[in-house]
């Protein structure tokens, strides 16, 4: 369902900066990743300053109908600092790379977070509680005489404001020489996996001292390397599944009851290359920038530089659906690799029913598709565009040389440094979330639609 | 009030009841560590009615202190009032076993069960089950799993009715949403199957296990061999084939490597449990399928067990079954892909000669040892000759003397030095097993050259090899073939292999006995005391203080002391320190 899409939030920045609209940012402020917890009331990103904020939804009010299910910022907190590996005299960004939630096992909330090698879980809980009455001190800490001491007094907890608290629970290192590009927890609740560029690891949530190594592509020799791991996530419900892209733009699904070691894949997913339309940047276009398995399990959605495609599992020749998300940029791939943004790693996301997926493109616009309809839209994260409660209006870029229409950007004037790489789709409801640089916004179905 | 005189005894614990609640995790630590102090002097009913309280409310805090808690609350007991009232301890250890930290969730899991036993009959239906039953139908999955393991303490002890009730819950977990709770069910599964009446054990507990080994979680389906050897040892004889044997059949050759791994572990306990019948009939074939599986961790999990599963085959058909069933599988083994498997099965082949005699020893098993034996992998080598003991009974070492020679050889020769350090540690044994002739010949040189190996470990390895090879040919073959080796090297040009003299004396001067130890080592000790290398002259001091015991007065006063005195003025700091603590240790001054 494409309804038009509101305004729910707008412009949620992820600090608390000046508000005018060109307010400058730093390279920290930059959302590197944005993900929503397994119930949808809680939605955490990460930037490239290490921190991680968490967006509480707000209980729907009665009263005030417009207030519902606004986020608001329930933490912050700083998940990695810059680190420097002085064996291999290379710094280790802060860069939070992913973030994934771990299903909720009791009131408190877990993360796992990571930079380029080193994972973190953490704990997200809250306390409206706190001891009171010390028999040697009094409440400012003085301390008491002790002559006055006759009695034992057993501290008392009693109500206080609600405090949030995030604590480091584990701290998962030392497992990857390479920079870590995915982590995907298993539907067995104990158990995930942390992938690099050459290797996939796995490790059981409660040890930290070692992982299992699963997947390991690295040549004998570094010289006869050609392909990459840029993604990998393991199946929704099958704990023996998982599914690894990489940069020639193949999908490998591995079931990790056959062998201990996955050398060997189950199945190969790989769309023949059209000989018609090959180039010197085919390859580099061609690579998986991310690999979303859907809901159900059955399909898989992959995004490359100009494409997102859906894949069924029980079908490895070919996608099952292949969705034009900028095909415009195709005569422009030429400047695209001079000012590097063919490398841009674009990730995609499914809606809670799988019938529409979403992924992002170049000046703050995202697209959407419809599955069923085959309808599609294009949609733009501003701050001129994105009022409280307004609706967002469909865009359109014009081709060079085609016909141009009123309000149609031309193709030219697309600007490349605003570009939205991550977006995320609450699990259950039509509300997504959509990182543009240091900004988050969020935008839901249009309200009032089950009125009409 | 108690006046001013009672501030005194107040004062220690005032500060433990403050520090519950200081900032610092340690000092929390040890105050929740001395809780039984401030519990006695709060008395049971304060105890009762505000510490406990406070303490339910405290699970915010660190693992370890929560972990010290849980553990801390089982044996809080007499310090509440005794039985009468050990139900108060419920809330705190309810509270705990929610937290998402396992080991503080089997902590306080242990202590529920232990003050179980504590509740009478009336208390366990009135405070405990109730208890039970709300942690099983908690929200969150950690008090679900908690829930698992407290079924089978209250189960024998409540009415029928409730009793009921409880196997419902059990129920209830092991079909439950998240994997979590239904592993915790199936590993429970065996120990609550063994507090049911036996016709619940077939009407209840069988579906439950079937159910479970077929789970599409392999993590859960592989729990579930565990309770399988529980669950068969419960049942008589007849009702195994029907009941268990499918499940079983179906685990050995499930699709998960996981779950056959499982099998594999558990095959001993697996072979015992459904007795020798079914263990000819189906366990022989499914051991041959995991000794060729295409995993080699599971092929590896069953060579470990070849010779437990040998040893435990119903003596009437044993040999038949290991000449034609096992055997031909275990000289594929041999040659196994990988190193793992094979040192698996090196770590236990040798037990098969006990088990085959001597004439299929030789005839059979030799061929596979000597193969291991110039295996490609050290560890494969290493693991035969640290069993060599096993043949040695059966058909004598001599028949592997041979090939046993070269590999000893080229593992002393190893270029990593672990493996030249696990070889050394094995000499004594061969050096037994071999006689003291063929020592002479072969192995004597190989353990003098250790001696100046290069890696310090290796060394210090040696010389500890030395004492041992005394202890076991005796003072007389130490005088003959050790010592004058080991003194030659007191001249030798390295200052490590001059202090390697002197390690060699310190291990060895006992051993040799007083006699040897005046007369040979003495003066080359003494002589190395004018060595220009600082360290060697206060190794020359530490060896003195060393041998001294040894010595007779006579020596100790006219030789040694001499000696020490004029390094206790030596030039350098550490030869005067280590001189002086030898002259007080002998009582020299």
């Amino acid at each position: 369902m494409l309804s038009p899409i509101q305004v729910l939030c707008s412009d949620i920045t992820t600090l608390s900066l000046e508000p005018e609209p060109f307010a400058s940012y730093t390279e920290a402020d930059i959302i590197s990743t944005v993900e929503f917890n397994h119930t949808g009331e809680l939605l955490a990103t990460g930037d490239k300053g290490g921190r991680v904020v968490i967006f509480q939804r707000e209980p729907e009010s009665k009263n005030d109908p417009f207030s519902q299910g606004e986020y608001n910022v329930y933490s912050t907190f700083q998940s990695h600092e810059p680190e420097f590996d002085y064996l291999k005299s290379l710094e280790i960004e802060e860069k939070i790379n992913k973030i994934r939630w771990l299903p909720q096992q009791n009131a408190a909330h877990f993360l796992l977070s990571t930079n380029d090698k080193t994972i973190k879980l953490w704990k997200v809980s809250e306390r409206d509680k706190r001891p009171e009455g010390y028999n040697l001190k009094d409440e400012e800490g003085r301390i008491k005489d002790v002559s006055t001491v006759t009695s034992l007094q057993v501290p008392v907890l009693k109500p206080m404001d609600l405090m949030v608290e995030v604590s480091p629970r584990r701290v998962f290192a030392n497992a990857h020489t390479y920079h870590i590009n995915s982590i995907s927890v298993n539907s067995d609740y104990e158990t995930y996996m942390s992938a690099d560029d050459l290797r996939i690891n796995l490790w059981h949530l409660d040890i930290t001292d070692r992982s299992f190594n699963i997947v390991d592509i690295k040549p004998a020799n570094m010289e006869d390397l050609t392909e990459v791991i840029t993604a990998s996530e393991f199946h929704p419900h099958h704990c023996n599944l998982f599914v690894y892209s990489s940069s020639k733009g193949t999908l490998r699904l591995c079931d990790m009851r056959e062998a201990a070691l996955c050398d060997k894949h189950s199945k190969l997913f790989e769309e023949p290359e059209d000989p018609s339309a090959r180039s010197f940047f085919s390859e580099i276009i061609s690579s998986v920038s991310d690999v979303k398995f859907s809901h159900s399990g059955r399909y898989l959605l992959t995004r490359d530089y100009l494409t997102a495609k859906v894949w069924d599992l029980n079908m490895e020749s070919k996608p099952l659906e292949t969705y034009q998300v900028h095909d415009y940029l195709r005569s422009k791939l030429c400047s695209l690799y001079e000012n590097d943004c063919i490398f841009d790693k674009f990730e995609c996301a499914w809606n809670g029913s799988d019938s529409v997926i979403m992924t992002g493109a170049y000046n703050n616009f995202f697209r959407m598709f419809d599955r069923n309809t085959k309808r599609d839209v294009t949609l733009e994260a501003s701050r001129e565009s994105s009022k409280p409660r307004a609706v967002l209006k469909p865009r359109r870029v014009c081709a060079a040389g085609g016909k141009r229409r009123k309000d149609d950007i031309s193709v030219d004037s697309l600007d490349f440094t605003k570009k939205i790489l991550h977006t995320a789709w609450h699990p259950t409801e039509n509300i997504i979330a959509i990182a543009a640089t240091n900004n988050l916004y969020i935008f839901q179905d249009k309200l009032n639609s089950e009125m009409h | 009030m108690a006046g001013a005189d009672g501030d005194d005894s107040l004062y220690p614990i005032a500060v433990l009841i403050d520090e519950l609640r200081n900032e610092d995790v340690q000092l929390r630590l040890n105050s929740i560590k001395k809780l039984s102090t401030i519990a006695l002097a709060l008395g049971v009913e304060r105890t009762r009615t505000e510490l406990l309280p406070f303490l339910t409310d405290t699970i915010y805090d660190e693992d370890e202190v929560l972990l010290a808690l849980a553990e801390q609350l089982g044996n809080f007991t007499m310090l509440v009032g005794g039985p009468e009232y050990v139900h108060c301890l419920l809330p705190p250890l309810e509270s705990l076993a929610t937290v998402e930290e396992t080991v503080v969730r089997d902590k306080a899991v242990e202590s529920l069960r232990k003050i179980s036993q504590e509740h009478s009959p009336v208390d366990l239906e009135v405070h405990f089950e109730p208890l039970v039953k709300r942690l099983a139908s908690g929200d969150w999955f950690t008090s679900r799993t908690s829930a698992c393991g407290l079924f089978s303490v209250c189960y024998p002890r409540v009415s029928s009715t409730v009793k009921a009730e409880i196997r419902q819950h059990f129920r209830t977990l092991c079909s439950d949403d998240t994997p979590m709770v239904r592993r915790a069910a199936a590993s429970k599964l065996g120990e609550f199957a063994k507090v049911l009446e036996l016709d619940y054990v077939k009407t209840d507990i069988i579906p439950l296990f079937t159910a479970l080994a077929s789970d599409e979680q392999d993590s859960v389906r592989l729990l579930a061999v565990e309770a399988c050897v529980s669950i068969a040892t419960l049942l008589p004889q007849e009702d195994l084939e029907t009941l268990v044997m499918p499940t079983l059949r179906q685990a050995a050759e499930d699709k998960s490597w996981r779950v056959r791994y499982m099998v594999a572990d558990k095959f001993s306990e697996l072979q015992k449990a459904v007795g020798p019948e079914i263990t000819k009939n189906d366990l022989v074939p499914a051991f041959q399928n995991l000794l060729k599986d295409c995993e080699a961790e599971v092929r590896a999990a069953a060579a470990n067990k070849v010779k437990e599963f040998c040893e435990n085959l119903p003596e009437d058909s044993r040999e038949q079954i290991i000449m034609t069933h096992i055997l031909p599988c275990v000289k594929e083994l041999v040659s196994d892909t990988n190193q793992h498997v094979k040192s698996a099965l090196a770590s236990v082949i040798m037990g098969l000669s006990t088990i085959l005699g001597k004439d299929n020893t030789i005839e059979h098993l030799l061929p596979l040892f000597l193969t291991q034996l110039k295996d490609e992998c050290p560890e494969v080598r290493l693991n035969i000759i640290s069993n060599l003991d096993c043949v040695n009974e059966v058909i004598g070492i001599r028949q592997l003397s041979q090939s046993l020679l070269p590999a000893i050889v080229e593992l002393a020769e190893d270029a990593k030095w672990r493996v030249r350090l696990a070889i050394i540690e094995y000499m004594p044994l061969l050096a037994g097993q071999l006689g003291v002739e063929f020592f002479d010949e072969k192995l004597n040189t190989l353990c003098m050259a250790w001696l100046i190996d290069h890696v310090y470990a290796i060394r210090e390895a040696a010389t500890s090899n030395l004492t041992k090879l005394v202890e076991k040919f005796g003072a007389e073959w130490a005088q003959n073939t050790i010592v004058p080796k080991v003194l030659g090297m007191a001249n030798d040009p390295n200052y490590l292999h001059r202090m390697t003299t002197l390690f060699c004396i310190n291990a060895l001067s006992e051993a040799c006995g007083q006699d040897i130890t005046t007369k040979q080592m003495l003066p080359v000790v003494l002589k190395m005391s004018n060595d220009q290398v600082a360290n060697v002259r206060f190794n020359v001091a530490k060896s003195l203080q060393k041998i001294g015991p040894v010595l007779d007065s006579n020596a100790l006063q006219t030789e040694v002391k001499p000696v020490l005195e004029k390094l206790a003025s030596d030039s350098d700091m550490d030869v005067k320190y280590f001189a002086q603590e030898a002259i007080s240790v002998l009582a020299l001054a």
